[in-house]
């Protein structure tokens, strides 16, 4: 170490000096994270959601919880279910995706977040209604078709339930074509009284 | 009345407002200060007094900085950006450090000896502060001339380590016994080749007095005596346990070594002599090596301007050396100590003596003078000497790993049954 290392230490870190410091200053300025990034706030297209519950029959922790109940169109037409109960408890998840990698539908997707600290563990648990309130700026983790679009979610525009689907399924392909299938939507004529 | 300290430019001005002319100080132009006859005696105290409040806050204050600056530098060695939250560029940091600090609880352990434990911070400072008095800022601006300066600053430095001692000791702490050994064997040590690289610099001006030797400085002695000042640097950065010679504070082995037991508004004190030791090296690097007050133009006016960008530089080379290099074992300092910088310090030493006695009395015009050009064609030898001897003297740092000896194969020895069921 003594005799010319001393020089070469000095001269790196006479070199360091002169370079900009790394250092983020968090609260002003942040990270940016990767397009792929795991992180929290869910982005869920409830019109892509047909209730089937993978997420949560993947889930190793098992902190989804739904409960749905028929909707009008859901056995005369195969269509999907009300969701009345979609749970993430973020206080106990795990961000492995699995979730996200089940569901058959491209209804779920990761978010970017990762500042989603709060008081009390209760409200650490997201609620069907901050899902659908949520911005739908999707991570493009196991999502092919989002990062074969370069797609940021930082920087790039929230996308409507249309345009995230791999569209490889003919009830969605339907939908798109122009069936309203949704669930505000009445459909009067059918079958009522039916399970 | 006291005749060092008639030269110097703040007591002067002090001493002549209020006091003037009215005792037998004949050194006021003649005029009269506000004070009525009589009472001179009271100028003086004020005068003095004035000296001392602001050699010991500029001091403080100096540290102060310093703390900020080696926060700031350090971090942007390492590619971070240091302190940055209080105040502009984080000036204000050292500020909120102290109001940290003195706010905590004055602890002192039970099993310490509480009188000494609580004299160590007033020695470390006091130590330092002392030192300050040799030092001049700017032409005729210091607080004493002693004829002894040099060695009076090693003397009062090297009170710091029977501070260092007195705190290792007096903790009851077994760490901080250890911080405190291993500063004593250390220091000890560094005082040796830190004396004798000094002896070159006060042969070369003839004289201790610091004064005498920034007057003697034709061309910066840092030229003539880059052996000096090397040894100087390195003896002296090891003296304020700076990071590559900081055994006696490592943090990674013994936790914070002899102070580890301070807390508080002591283990500010002694912060902060630590960090104005620095300063008070620097001071005394730069006035002995490159010059002091003494400038390319207008060294009279703007000489402690000179002299305040010299002791930054060295500020910012301690600050420099400590970022980058890691930190000794016990056995390579005392190896750096004795097998390299005292033979250097030595070879530095014999042969300053040679050439100030050939030049300043054998072959000299006039006896005990060395000419400007005199002291350029000592410098061209003593670099090259200063090289070579580095280069030779480093061939005993190198720390030599024997290939293994094939004897040392273990030999195993194979005991038959039949032997073994003798």
């Amino acid at each position: 170490m003594l005799g010319k290392g001393l020089v070469k230490g000095l001269a790196v870190t006479m070199k360091n000096f002169f370079k900009s410091p790394t250092t983020v200053q968090y609260p002003e300025e942040r990270v940016r994270q990767h397009a792929r990034f795991r992180g929290e706030e869910f982005v869920w297209y409830e019109e892509r959601c047909t209730g089937c519950a993978s997420c949560a029959k993947y889930c190793p922790l098992g902190i989804i919880r739904i409960v749905t109940k028929p909707s009008k169109t859901a056995m005369q037409e195969g269509d999907k279910y009300d969701i009345e109960v979609f749970d993430i408890d973020i206080g106990r998840c795990m961000f492995c995706g699995l979730c996200v990698e089940a569901c058959p539908y491209d209804a779920l997707f990761m978010g970017s977040g990762f500042e989603e600290g709060a008081l009390r563990r209760d409200d650490l648990v997201i609620t069907v209604d901050e899902l659908r309130n949520a911005p739908k700026r999707p991570s493009t983790w196991f999502r092919p078709q989002l990062e074969s679009r370069k797609y940021d979610p930082h920087t790039g525009k929230p996308l409507p339930w249309e345009e995230v689907g791999r569209e490889q399924w003919p009830w969605h392909q339907k939908e798109k074509a122009g069936a309203k299938i949704t669930r505000r939507v009445q459909r009067g004529g059918a079958s009522e009284g039916q399970p | 009345m006291v005749p060092f300290l008639q030269e110097n430019v703040v007591f002067r001005g002090v001493y002549c407002f209020f006091g003037g002319n009215d005792g037998n100080a004949t050194w006021c132009g003649g005029r009269d200060g506000i004070f009525p006859g009589g009472w001179e005696w009271l100028a003086f105290f004020i005068a003095g007094f004035t000296i001392m409040f602001i050699l010991v806050n500029g001091a403080l204050l100096g540290a102060a900085v310093f703390v900020w600056a080696e926060r700031r530098l350090i971090a942007r060695f390492q590619l971070r950006r240091g302190p940055n939250r209080w105040g502009p560029f984080g000036l204000l940091q050292p500020i909120a450090d102290l109001l940290k600090l003195i706010t905590k609880e004055d602890l002192v352990p039970t099993s310490a000896d509480k009188i000494v434990f609580t004299v160590v911070p007033i020695v470390m400072l006091a130590s330092l502060l002392l030192s300050l008095a040799v030092i001049p800022f700017a032409r005729n601006t210091y607080l004493a001339d002693l004829n002894i300066g040099v060695l009076y600053f090693i003397a009062v430095g090297t009170l710091s380590t029977l501070g260092v001692f007195m705190a290792g000791w007096a903790s009851g702490n077994r760490y901080a016994v250890f911080g405190a050994m291993r500063g004593v064997a250390m220091l000890i040590s560094y005082e040796v080749p830190l004396i004798l690289s000094l002896v070159g610099v006060v042969l070369l001006a003839g004289s201790m007095s610091m004064v005498s030797v920034v007057e003697a400085q034709l061309i910066p002695f840092v030229l003539v005596q880059p052996l000096g000042m090397l040894i100087f640097m390195l003896g002296i950065s090891a003296e304020l346990n700076r990071t590559p010679f900081d055994i006696l504070e490592a943090e990674s082995e013994i936790i914070a070594g002899y102070h580890t037991e301070y807390s508080g508004i002591k283990f500010a004190l002694m912060q902060a002599a630590e960090m104005a030791g620095v300063l008070a090296a620097s001071a005394v690097l730069s006035t002995l090596f490159l010059g002091g007050w003494s400038g390319p133009f207008l060294s009279g006016e703007l000489g402690a301007m000179w002299f305040l960008l010299k002791l930054a530089f060295f500020a910012f080379l301690f600050i420099w050396i400590r970022s980058t290099f890691p930190r000794l074992r016990i056995d390579q300092i005392m190896a750096f100590a004795w097998k390299f910088l005292l033979p250097l310090a030595l070879i530095n030493l014999v042969a300053t003596a040679v050439e100030v006695y050939f030049f300043a009395y054998y072959n000299a015009a006039v006896p005990g003078e060395i000419t400007r050009s005199e002291q350029w064609i000592m410098a061209a030898i003593n670099l090259p000497l200063a090289i070579g001897s580095i280069a030779l003297f480093s061939r005993f740092l190198r720390e030599r790993i024997a290939a293994p000896s094939p004897r040392l194969e273990p030999k195993v020895a194979i005991i038959q049954p039949a032997e073994a069921a003798d």
